[in-house]
This record gives structure tokens, C-alpha cells and sequence, in this order.
């Protein structure tokens, strides 16, 4: 069932031939060596949990990091001087389709097949209706057949997926004609938020494109998915290649112990483990939105608890959920054991009022204001409590900005400062700091610690523990197993838009969670599966 | 102007920035040397209080014309009708009050009332409907501008009720006429509510960031919706000081404040609070272009160099502004 071709052993030089490739940021080696071969007409699988050197390993061959003196990279037998200047890499013969897909949403299929021909300036004019029969002479080689003056937004998500997909092979055209080689596709985790349906046409567009002798890197969290559609898959592991396998040969526990590093636990769910009895604190019945089918979840005065998943599996939506902050579908909210209220009612505004503080993952977008200075940042939710007798206390405002500052450990702590003056770890504390000291009865977090350093990680997960220990609840939504594993008293795992798996107390470890996120997906996945 | 500006952080040293202080004050001192410079060119006719008595009484309309155009602005929304709800207003008591025979008290009401009429009907579009505020407001523009010619004919109206003239250009105070006091007044009122009211730091993290706004509990859709009713209201009252100064109500004159209006707005965000529409930028922005176009008109420089004048300044100005701030991204717009 997997690859239509056969990568049978022939005369030709791998597509991509990598050897050593290394790369260390600051004093971290994100990858230790790396090496790996892709096959003419291959369809090659790249796996590995989230930190395993994966997104480094494709941002060196984008030319976006320059990798460690000493590494080797051949291209089609031919050796490719390292670093890749951005770009380089379309000359050569290779193109990538990320996760976003990088479509216009409100230009046509056409515009968008040829939008880097048309923006580059090489003619003078753009010639239509010779511009449409090259489009739909490219979308009717891979039988995939949308109008070319339809627009992106009107597309389903699969059809973007292709249409991104035809595009990055397009674009490798010209490199591929003039040297007469196959070339190389990367696609970057297109299909987490494909219905299972949609998948197939992805696989199906794969082939063909495999079939016309060029190849395909196909990298995603999705087992299933990888062993369905690969001939040979490598395994990355914390920065090493811990291993390849050919895909039709290997079991799905193989890989998830590749993936993983150890044997899995296979016993039965691992629910068992004692919970330490606490006052309900908040209530979710049914919480769901598009991405979330129905989820409920209990969180006890003082808990921790921390939601994961792969990408696509919903987890990061009960935070803004539970916030009133994204559109639901339906569910209800109690606090304290009190009355249920429909999440459809709840605003921002109300969540505030009700005790509840979400510290949301995009902090320059949604989080704090990167041109307004720090003081008003902390005291937005609180502005009023310094109005008094007509007139805003700046003077207090801006002396307890400081005394905040100083708890938080916000260096410098300036408070007139801009928020854009600080770094991203100290810009975090002042919003950390913002709903902190408000003492909220559930703060509501999503990758609090993204783009933070370890330090300023250490210092947030210390202040979280503390508040905790007062009896602050926190909901913590992070792809991130290790700081999980440091801070939560239970960790729910989702796959498929639903909670699977529920780890307590001693049995969260980063190893488990990385574990279970995997073998979640397993169980998950719909009897029919995807393998007959 | 507010203790946000003054006084280091408690744990820091005295630190003082002098290009920041520079930049704060740098329009003004652009000013002062634009009067000396036509001072000492024509130091009989132009250093002379009546002379500027006149100018400041002449541009209160502009001033009231610009601090509305910066609360929507900054809520992030544009509101380019500004300068036809003005002609409408003083339109609207033209026709109510010499041709229908109003009083004036009810009819001056009713102008302001259409102000918030317009700010209301903008931002239904703007808010409700999802329409870029740049578009929805070069719309009533036209509308209005269509209205008013239909109202009065096209002609002007003379003759206005003494009593609003003799409000705002009747009396002096320190040899100015009441008019600019008006202005002055809104712009106290607006750097209050700016700098020391809740509703302030609202308006400001609205126009900043809308979805951090929201996450915080700000409801954002009615700090825009009072945004462009404020600035409505204020370019109506801008109209009525306008019928006032003019004594009569003139169809077609209204629009020609918009631009300038808009470049005071910019430019005012150039100095006192760099970085920030604040009002009295505003209004200090009013009177510089203002000196600059009454010095060049007295030297009898030909029209032309009025407009010149104006976009001139505005370029210059921000340019110089952005310069002195290095690479750091521009706050507004």
C-alpha cells in the first residue's frame, strides 16, 4: 500500500544526500550530525516529536540557519556549498510547502500557481490567457481540477493543501527541466487540520509526483499518515538520526519507540494512579468549537493542569474557550460548584469579571501592546482601580508597576519603558505579572513560555507554583512536554479534537507525555483506519 | 502635562534623553523661529498682537476640526468626514436659522445632534457592517457634501443670528477673540481624558491592538462606536464656530480644512508626545501651519505655496521625527 513506485536500487545519485549536518544555537546543539538520503521517486517520511531538530533541519535546507562548518550536502550527485543563501534552494531544484501554506487567500488559484513568476519582474507584461493554459495544463497533470479564477478563500482546506503542493512543484520546474534531474518537494506538516478524506487526495497528488521521478519529504507527527504514504522514513531524535526504516516493513510500535527512545508501556489506559482529592474549582461540560469535538474537564482549587496533543488535535482551544474568547459550538462553564453557564454567553469582559485571566500564546498579537509603555500593559484588566477623585494616579501606577516589576524580576524595570524595549522572556513576566496580581481564581495559559529563555521559564513556572500553592488554579495549553512535566499536577492528552489520555501525578513524566500524545493517536483514530 | 513624562523610575538614576526632549519640543521651537522669521521681515505688520489675535480667532475651527479627527484616530479608525460634517453644521444653521427662522440655541442643538447623526451612521458601517473606515467616510463625505447643496442651493447663507457671532468673535479676552478659547477649552477637556481617565488608556490599546484589547475586557466596538460620535460631534461644533466666525454659512469652504486638519493631526503627533496623537500637538500643529501660510500670504507669495506649505511641513516633520528615533517602527498609522 505504500509508494506506488519502487525504490528499487538504480545507476542515479540520491535527490538529497545530507552527511553531518549540525547546528548549534548558543550553547544548545539542536542537531548533532545528521544524515540522510532521499531516493529519486521517494516518497521519505521525517519524524520526530517536537524539540527532535526536525523545523532546524528544514530552516537550513530554506537557507533560513546556517548550519555547523563540516556538514556535507549534495544535491542530485552534485555538492552544494553550505550555508544556502535564502532561496537558493528553488535554484537547485527543491521547494517546500509549509504548515500555513503560503496562499493569498484573497487572490485566484491562478494568481497564486504563479505568483512568484509574476512578481518577479522578468517580463514586461503578463500575458492572461497563455497564464490560464499554463495553470490548468499544470493542475490537469495531477488530475486535480479547481478554476483557475476561483479564489483561495473560496477553496476547501484540502484543495488549498493541493493547490500549495502543485504550486511547490511548479516552481521547481524550470531547475528541473534545466538540468534534466528530478527535483525535491518538502512539505512541512500540510495535513493536521485535513478531515481524514482530504488526506488522501494529498497522498494520491504525493504519488503522482513521485511518479514523475522527483521526490517527496513528507514530515509530520502523524504515524498512520507516514507509514501509509512512504517508502523509507528517518527518525530524528534530540538532534541525532535515531534511526530509518522502510515503512512497509515497520510496525507502528517500532516507530513510536524510535520516536520516543524507549519501549512504550503497552498496558491498559493509565488512569488508575490516585488523585489527590480537591475542591472543584471550574467545570467544563462539552466544551467544543470547530476544532474541538465536546471535551469536559474538571479543575480542583490549587491543580495544575496542563493540555497537549499534536498539532491539530485541538488542545490549545479550552483556554480561549474557557475565556469566551474564540467561537464555540457549545458547552457550559461552572466555578465553585456553582450554576452552569452556556460558554456561548461568556466574553472576555465577563471572564474577567468572573475571576478568570488568559495569558494568550501570540504575546505580541493579542497578549500586550509592543509600543505602549510597560506600566500600562501590566494595569490594562485594572485600569479603573487608580481612578480616583477624576484623575488617574500616575504616580501609583507607575510605582506599583515598579514594586511588580522588582517581584517579577523584569530587568530593566523601567515601567515608562515600551513593552518593545524588553526581551521576550521579561516582556512575558510583565504579563505574566499583569494577571498575577490580579489573583485570579483560574489563570488560563497557552505556551506561557514560548520564545522565553530557561532563566525567565524558571522564574514563570516558580511564580505559577506559588500562586498555586495559594490556591490558584491554572489550565496550561503547551506543545511542550518537559515544562509539562515541571509544573503540572495532571496533564490531559489530546488527538482528534478530544481529550484520550489522562496523566496524574507521578506518572507525568516528558517521556510520558511524548508517549502518550503518540500512542493517543492511535487509539484515536477511526476503526476503519487508513491501512486496509 | 502628565507625570508620565516626568520623574525616573524609582530604582533608576536621573537619566534625561535629549533628543526625546528635543523632539518634544522641537515643532515649537520650528514655530517660534517661523515668527521671528517673518518678524524680521516685516516687523511693523506682522509682530503685531492683532495680527496674531486674528490668526488664532481665524483657526479655531481648524483646531476643533483636528482634535476630532485624533480620538478616532486613535481608536485606529479614519475619519475623513470631519470635514464635510463641518459645512453641514454650519449649513444646518444657515438654513434653519435665516431661512426658517429657528432660534438659534435650537438650532445650534441641532447641528451638534447631526453630528452624532453622522459619527453614528459611520460607525455602523465602520463597525457593524465591516467596511474600512477610509472608505466608509469618503462615502458620507459625498453624501454630505450632495446634502448641503441641495439645502442651501449652493449659495451662501448671511446673515446668522448676532447672537452666535457676537459668541464667538464678539468678545476678547487678553485681545483674542472668544473663539479660540472654545477650542482651547476642547483641547483641555480631550488632553484629560487622554492622559488621566480610564477611557483614555482604552482608546489608546484599542487603536494599538484591538484583539489585546479584547482579551482584557475592553469592549472594543463601543470605544470605536464613541470615537466617531466624539468626532462627530466636534466637527459639528467646529461648523457652528465657523458660522460664527464667518457670520454666515458658506456650502463649499468647510472641506478645504480637511487637509490641513489631517496634517495638524500627523504633524501634532511629532511633538509633546511623540509617538502619540495627543491634542495639543494638535493644536500647536494648527497654529505653526497656520503662521506659516498668514506669513507667506502677508509676503504675497502666490496661493500655490500655501498647499506646498502644508504637505511640506507635514513630510518634513514626520521624516525628521522618524529620523530621530533611528529604526524604531513608527507607532501610528
Amino acid at each position: 500500500m505504500a509508494g506506488s513506485t519502487s525504490p528499487a536500487a538504480r545507476p542515479a545519485p540520491p535527490v538529497l544526500r545530507l552527511d553531518g549536518i549540525a547546528k548549534t544555537f548558543g550553547g544548545a546543539r539542536a542537531l548533532k550530525g545528521v544524515s540522510f538520503e532521499v531516493a529519486p521517486g521517494e516518497v521519505h517520511g521525517l519524524l520526530g516529536k517536537n524539540g527532535s531538530g526536525k523545523s532546524t533541519l528544514v530552516k537550513i535546507l530554506a537557507g533560513f540557519h546556517a548550519p555547523d562548518p563540516g556538514g556535507v550536502m549534495e544535491f542530485n550527485g552534485e555538492a552544494v556549498t553550505l550555508p544556502l543563501k535564502p532561496g537558493d534552494f528553488r535554484r537547485l531544484g527543491m521547494s517546500f510547502v509549509h504548515q500555513n501554506l503560503g496562499l493569498v487567500p484573497s487572490l485566484t488559484v491562478l494568481e497564486n500557481l504563479r505568483l512568484s513568476d509574476l512578481t518577479a519582474g522578468r517580463r514586461g507584461f503578463i500575458n492572461w490567457s497563455a497564464e490560464r493554459r499554463a495553470a490548468r495544463e499544470a493542475l490537469a497533470r495531477f488530475d486535480v481540477a479547481f478554476d483557475p479564477d476561483q479564489r483561495i478563500d473560496r477553496l476547501s482546506a484540502v484543495d488549498r493543501a493541493l493547490l500549495a503542493i502543485v504550486r511547490a512543484f511548479e516552481e521547481i520546474r524550470v531547475a528541473r527541466e534545466a538540468s534534466g534531474k528530478p527535483g525535491l518537494v518538502l512539505l512541512d506538516e500540510p495535513t493536521p487540520f485535513l478531515p481524514r478524506e482530504g488526506v488522501e487526495k494529498l497522498f494520491t497528488l504525493m504519488r503522482s509526483i513521485a511518479s514523475h521521478g522527483s521526490s517527496v519529504v513528507f514530515i509530520s507527527h502523524d504515524i498512520d499518515e507516514v507509514m501509509t504514504i512512504t517508502d523509507r522514513a528517518t527518525v530524528l531524535r534530540d538532534g541525532d538520526v535515531a534511526g530509518s526504516l522502510v515503512t512497509p516493513e515497520a510496525t507502528h510500535e517500532q516507530v513510536v519507540e524510535m520516536i520516543v527512545g524507549r519501549k512504550l508501556a503497552r498496558t491498559v489506559p493509565l488512569r488508575t494512579a490516585k488523585v489527590v482529592e480537591r475542591k472543584p474549582r471550574m467545570r467544563l461540560e462539552g466544551a467544543a468549537s470547530a476544532k474541538l469535538k465536546p471535551s469536559s474537564v474538571t479543575i480542583g482549587e490549587g491543580e495544575i493542569v496542563g493540555l497537549t496533543g499534536l498539532i491539530g488535535s485541538g488542545y490549545e482551544e479550552l483556554p480561549y474557550l474557557a475565556f469566551g474568547a474564540r467561537p464555540t459550538t457549545g458547552g457550559t462553564l461552572s466555578l465553585e460548584g456553582g450554576a452552569a453557564m452556556a460558554l456561548a454567553s461568556l466574553n472576555p469582559r465577563k471572564a474577567i469579571e468572573l475571576g478568570l485571566a488568559l495569558l494568550p500564546g501570540d504575546r505580541q498579537g493579542a497578549s500586550g501592546v509592543d509600543t505602549l509603555p510597560i506600566v500600562d500593559n501590566m494595569f490594562l484588566p485594572d485600569i479603573e482601580r487608580f481612578f480616583s477623585r477624576g484623575f488617574l494616579n500616575h504616580r501609583r501606577m507607575k510605582r506599583e508597576a515598579w514594586q511588580l516589576g522588582e517581584t517579577f524580576e523584569v530587568r530593566p524595570n523601567d515601567p515608562l519603558l515600551k513593552l518593545s524595549a524588553l526581551s521576550g522572556g521579561n516582556a512575558q513576566k510583565v504579563l505574566v505579572a499583569r494577571w498575577m496580581n490580579r489573583k485570579p481564581r483560574l489563570l488560563l495559559l497557552d505556551e506561557p513560555t514560548q520564545g522565553v529563555d530557561v532563566g525567565t521559564r524558571q522564574q514563570i513556572f516558580t511564580a505559577l507554583r506559588a500562586a498555586a500553592a495559594q490556591g490558584m488554579s491554572v489550565l496550561c495549553a503547551s506543545s511542550d512536554a518537559e515544562q509539562l512535566a515541571d509544573i503540572c499536577d495532571r496533564v490531559l492528552v489530546f488527538a482528534r479534537g478530544a481529550i484520550c489520555e489522562e496523566l496524574v501525578g507521578a506518572q507525568i513524566s516528558k517521556d510520558s507525555i511524548a508517549e502518550a500524545c503518540y500512542a493517543s493517536l492511535e487509539r484515536a483514530s477511526p476503526a476503519n483506519g487508513t491501512q486496509p | 502635562m502628565t507625570d508620565i513624562t516626568q520623574a525616573p523610575a524609582p530604582a533608576g538614576g536621573v537619566r534625561v534623553n535629549y533628543a526625546r526632549l528635543f523632539e518634544r519640543v522641537a515643532l515649537i521651537a520650528v514655530w517660534f523661529l517661523l515668527i521671528a522669521g517673518f518678524g524680521a521681515a516685516m516687523p511693523n505688520s506682522f509682530l503685531n498682537w492683532g495680527n496674531f489675535a486674528i490668526l488664532f480667532a481665524s483657526y479655531a475651527p481648524a483646531a476643533l476640526l483636528a482634535l476630532a479627527i485624533i480620538v478616532p484616530l486613535t481608536a485606529g479608525d479614519y475619519d475623513l468626514s470631519v470635514g464635510a460634517t463641518l459645512t453641514l453644521s454650519s449649513c444646518i444653521i444657515g438654513v434653519l436659522n435665516v431661512w426658517a427662522g429657528l432660534p438659534i440655541l435650537l438650532v445650534i442643538a441641532l447641528a451638534l445632534g447631526a453630528g452624532v447623526i453622522v459619527g453614528l451612521v459611520n460607525a455602523f458601517f465602520i463597525i457593524y457592517v465591516r467596511i474600512p473606515s477610509l472608505v466608509v467616510t469618503l462615502g458620507t463625505t459625498s453624501l454630505m457634501t450632495g446634502i448641503v447643496q441641495w439645502m442651501t442651493n449652493s449659495s451662501t447663507i448671511g446673515g446668522i443670528d448676532n447672537g452666535l457671532v457676537m459668541a464667538v468673535v464678539g468678545g476678547r479676552f487678553l485681545g483674542v477673540p472668544y473663539a479660540f478659547y472654545y477650542a482651547i477649552v476642547a483641547a483641555i477637556l480631550m488632553s484629560y481624558v487622554f492622559d488621566f481617565t480610564p477611557l483614555g488608556r482604552r482608546l489608546l490599546f484599542v487603536g494599538r491592538g484591538r484583539e489585546v484589547a479584547r482579551l482584557n475586557g475592553i469592549a472594543v466596538d463601543r470605544v470605536r462606536v464613541g470615537a466617531l460620535v466624539t468626532s462627530g460631534v466636534l466637527a459639528a461644533a467646529a461648523g457652528v464656530l465657523y458660522a460664527g466666525v464667518l457670520g454666515s454659512a458658506d456650502p463649499y469652504s468647510g472641506l478645504n480644512f480637511l487637509l490641513p486638519a489631517f496634517a495638524a493631526a500627523f504633524l501634532g503627533a511629532t511633538t509633546i508626545l511623540p509617538g502619540r496623537f495627543n491634542p495639543w500637538g494638535a493644536v500647536v500643529a494648527v497654529y505653526f501651519l497656520a503662521t506659516g501660510i498668514t506669513g507667506l500670504t502677508m509676503l504675497g507669495i502666490p496661493l500655490w505655496v500655501t498647499n506646498v506649505f502644508n504637505g511640506g511641513a507635514l513630510i518634513l516633520a514626520v521624516t525628521i521625527s522618524q529620523l530621530t528615533r533611528g529604526r524604531e517602527a513608527s507607532d501610528i498609522g
